[in-house]
C-alpha cells in the first residue's frame, strides 16, 4: 500500500496543495513524490515529536499537512504532540503510519503497531482509517484530503486473493454474503478471514457473511448487519482484527451491541495477543498464528462454531 | 489575578513578565505571533494582552474561574493572541517553528516569537525543533529563554548541569545568541531589533530573577508553586508599586 500511497498523494497534490513531512523514511517509495512536491516535501529528520508539532503549526497557518513514518513512530513516539497540538486544536494534520499490525514482522516488536488505532480513536476529533485493500488507499486519502481535521491512516499490505471481487470503497462493506454467522474484520487481515470463509465453505458447505470495516470510531452498524444480529441471535458473531483487544474494533462493536440490546449467543473476538513469553519473534504470519488471526486458525474456529 | 485565583506559578510569571509586556505592547506587529511555550506563565501572558488592549478587565478577572478561557495554562483557539494550548513543556517551540515554516511556504508576512523556560530546554524535542528551525532557515522565528535558573525541584545546575551555559548549546546548533538582562526593556528591545543574517535563527537568553520585584519571592523555588497569603499579597503589591 506504500506505493499506492505515493501514487495517490501525487494525484491529490495536483488537486490541492499540501505539505508532506516524513520522519526520514520513504526510500524506494516516496522519491517520485519528493520530485514533484519540491519545497512542499520536507524530510523532518529522525524527530517525530517535532515533526508532528511542526505539522500542527503549519496546519494552523492554513496549509494541510501530512506526516509519514513507520506506524509506531508515527503515532506512539509523538503521542502527546498528536493529542495536544493536533487534536486539541482540531488541526488539519494527517498522520500516516506504514506497516500496521505485525506487518514489520521479524523487524521486531518495536516496529509493530498493534494498539495504534485504539489509541488514536480515543483522541478528540480523530478519525482512523485502516484500508483493507490497495484500492482503498486512493478513496480514503481523497476523503482525508477533503475532510478538514485530524486523521490517522494505517497502511498494511494488500492480501486479497486475485479472484476476490472487491466492492467499491466504503467504511463498511459486505465482502461475502452468508447465513451461518457474521464476521467483521478490520483492515488487511480481511485477506485471512476471506480465505478462512472460503475454506469452510468448501469443506462444510457453510457460508458466513464477511464484513470489512475500515474506519474508526464506529458510530453504528450497517442496517443489514444490525438486523441480522438482532433477528438471529443464534448466529455467531466473530470480530477479527490485527490489534489488541483493548480499544480495538471488537470492543467498539460490543458497545454498539449493548446499546442495541443485541446479544448474539456466540461472540468471538480474534485479536492480536501481543508477544507470548518464550515464543520469540517472526514474520507477520508467525505473529498472526500466535494470535489465532491467520486463515487456518480462523477457519478452525469457524468450523467449531457450526 | 493570582491572589484572587489562589494560583501558583507566580515566580515564573514575574520573571518573564517584562519580556512579554515589551513584546505585546511595543514589539509585535498585527501579523506577528507569540507562542508561550512555558505555558505555566499564562498569567503574565494574559496581563500583557490586557496591557496591549487585547483583553478586557472583565475577561482578565475570569482567570481560572469555571467557564473561563483563561486557564492557568493557555487554552488556544479562542483569542488571536493565544494561538495554541501549551503547558506540556517542549511543544511550543515546534508549534512556533511550524507557523514560521507555514508562513514561509505560503509567502505570508509575520514573525513568530516563542518564549521558553530554561528548565524546559531539558525536553529533548526542543533540540529537534532547534535543529529543524536552523536547517530550514526559519529567520522569521525568535526564541526567548526565561533563564531564571530555577526549575520545578531545584536549580538548573543541580538538576541538569551540562545544560549550562545555555548559550553554548544554542551556538552548537548554529543559532545566533544574545544574552541580555531580562528585566531591562532597553536590552531586550536592542536584542530583538538587532539585524540577523538571512536564514539566521536567533535565541535571546533573558537573565531573569524568579519572582522578580517581590523581595520574599525573588530567587526562591517555592514561588514556582505557592499561592500568596493576604499579608504576602499586600506586601507584594506594595513592592511592585501597585494598589491592592
Amino acid at each position: 500500500m506504500r506505493n499506492a500511497l505515493c501514487d495517490t498523494l501525487l494525484a491529490l497534490y495536483q488537486r490541492n496543495r499540501f505539505l508532506f513531512m516524513t520522519g526520514d523514511l520513504g526510500f524506494m517509495a516516496l522519491e517520485p513524490l519528493r520530485a514533484v512536491m519540491g519545497g512542499d516535501f520536507v524530510n523532518a529528520g529522525v524527530s517525530e515529536q517535532n515533526m508532528v508539532s511542526v505539522a500542527a503549526g503549519v496546519a494552523h497557518t492554513g496549509l494541510q499537512t501530512w506526516v509519514y513514518s513507520i506506524a509506531p513512530f508515527a503515532y506512539a513516539r509523538p503521542f502527546e504532540q498528536i493529542r495536544n497540538d493536533v487534536c486539541l486544536h482540531d488541526l488539519d494534520v494527517k498522520i500516516v503510519g506504514n506497516g500496521g499490525g505485525y506487518a514489520y514482522g521479524y523487524m521486531g516488536a518495536t516496529h509493530h503497531a498493534i494498539e495504534d488505532y485504539g489509541v488514536m480513536a480515543a483522541l478528540q476529533n480523530m478519525t482512523c482509517h485502516i484500508p483493507a485493500f490497495a484500492g482503498d488507499v486512493l478513496p480514503i486519502a481523497q476523503k482525508m484530503q477533503e475532510t478538514r481535521g485530524p486523521a490517522y491512516l494505517r497502511l498494511g499490505r494488500h492480501e486479497m486473493p486475485a479472484e476476490a471481487i472487491l466492492p467499491d470503497y466504503a467504511p463498511w462493506r459486505e465482502l461475502l454474503a452468508g447465513e451461518s454467522g457474521n464476521i467483521i474484520v478490520v483492515g488487511p487481515v480481511a485477506g485471512q478471514a476471506y480465505q478462512a470463509v472460503k475454506s469452510v465453505t468448501a469443506k462444510k458447505g457453510a457460508s458466513f457473511a464477511l464484513w470489512v470495516l475500515t474506519e474508526l470510531p464506529v458510530p453504528e452498524l450497517p442496517h443489514s448487519l444490525r438486523e441480522s444480529i438482532l433477528q438471529h441471535p443464534e448466529k455467531p458473531l466473530i470480530v477479527v482484527e490485527e490489534h489488541v483487544a483493548h480499544g480495538g474494533a471488537g470492543m467498539a462493536i460490543c458497545h454498539l451491541l449493548a446499546k442495541l440490546g443485541a446479544s448474539p449467543r456466540s461472540f468471538r473476538h480474534l485479536h492480536a495477543v501481543g508477544y507470548l513469553k518464550g515464543i520469540g519473534y517472526g514474520t507477520q504470519q508467525f505473529h498472526r498464528k500466535q494470535s489465532g488471526i491467520d486463515a487456518e486458525s480462523v477457519a478452525l474456529l469457524l468450523e467449531g462454531l457450526l | 489575578m493570582h491572589k484572587q485565583a489562589n494560583a501558583g506559578h507566580i515566580g515564573g510569571n514575574l520573571s518573564s513578565l517584562d519580556a512579554m509586556l515589551l513584546l505585546h505592547v511595543e514589539t509585535m506587529r498585527p501579523t506577528d505571533y507569540f507562542v508561550l511555550s512555558k505555558g505555566h506563565s499564562a498569567g503574565a501572558l494574559y496581563a500583557s494582552l490586557w496591557a496591549a488592549g487585547k483583553l478586557s478587565d472583565e475577561q482578565l478577572l475570569t482567570y481560572t474561574k469555571d467557564g473561563s478561557f483563561l486557564a492557568a495554562h493557555p487554552s488556544g483557539g479562542w483569542h488571536p493572541g493565544i494561538p495554541f494550548s501549551t503547558g506540556s513543556l517542549g511543544h511550543g517551540i515546534s508549534l512556533a517553528a511550524g507557523v514560521a515554516l507555514g508562513w514561509k511556504l505560503q509567502q505570508k508576512p509575520g514573525h513568530v516569537y516563542c518564549l521558553m523556560s530554561d528548565g524546559e530546554l531539558q525536553e529533548g524535542s526542543c533540540w529537534e525543533a532547534f535543529t529543524f528551525a536552523k536547517h530550514r532557515g526559519l529567520d522569521n522565528l525568535t526564541v526567548l529563554v526565561d533563564h531564571n535558573g530555577l526549575q520545578g525541584f531545584g536549580r538548573v545546575e543541580e538538576v541538569a548541569s551540562p545544560m549550562l551555559p545555555l548559550s553554548r548549546k544554542f551556538e552548537a546548533f548554529g543559532w545566533e545568541v544574545a544574552i541580555v538582562d531580562g528585566h531591562s526593556y532597553a536590552d531586550i528591545h536592542a536584542a530583538l531589533a538587532a539585524p540577523r543574517g538571512e536564514g539566521g535563527t536567533r535565541a535571546i537568553i533573558l537573565k531573569t530573577v524568579k519572582g522578580h520585584g517581590v523581595s520574599f519571592m525573588e530567587d526562591k523555588l517555592e514561588w514556582h508553586y505557592l499561592p500568596m497569603s493576604d499579608e504576602q499579597y499586600e506586601q507584594a503589591v506594595r513592592e511592585v508599586g501597585g494598589a491592592a
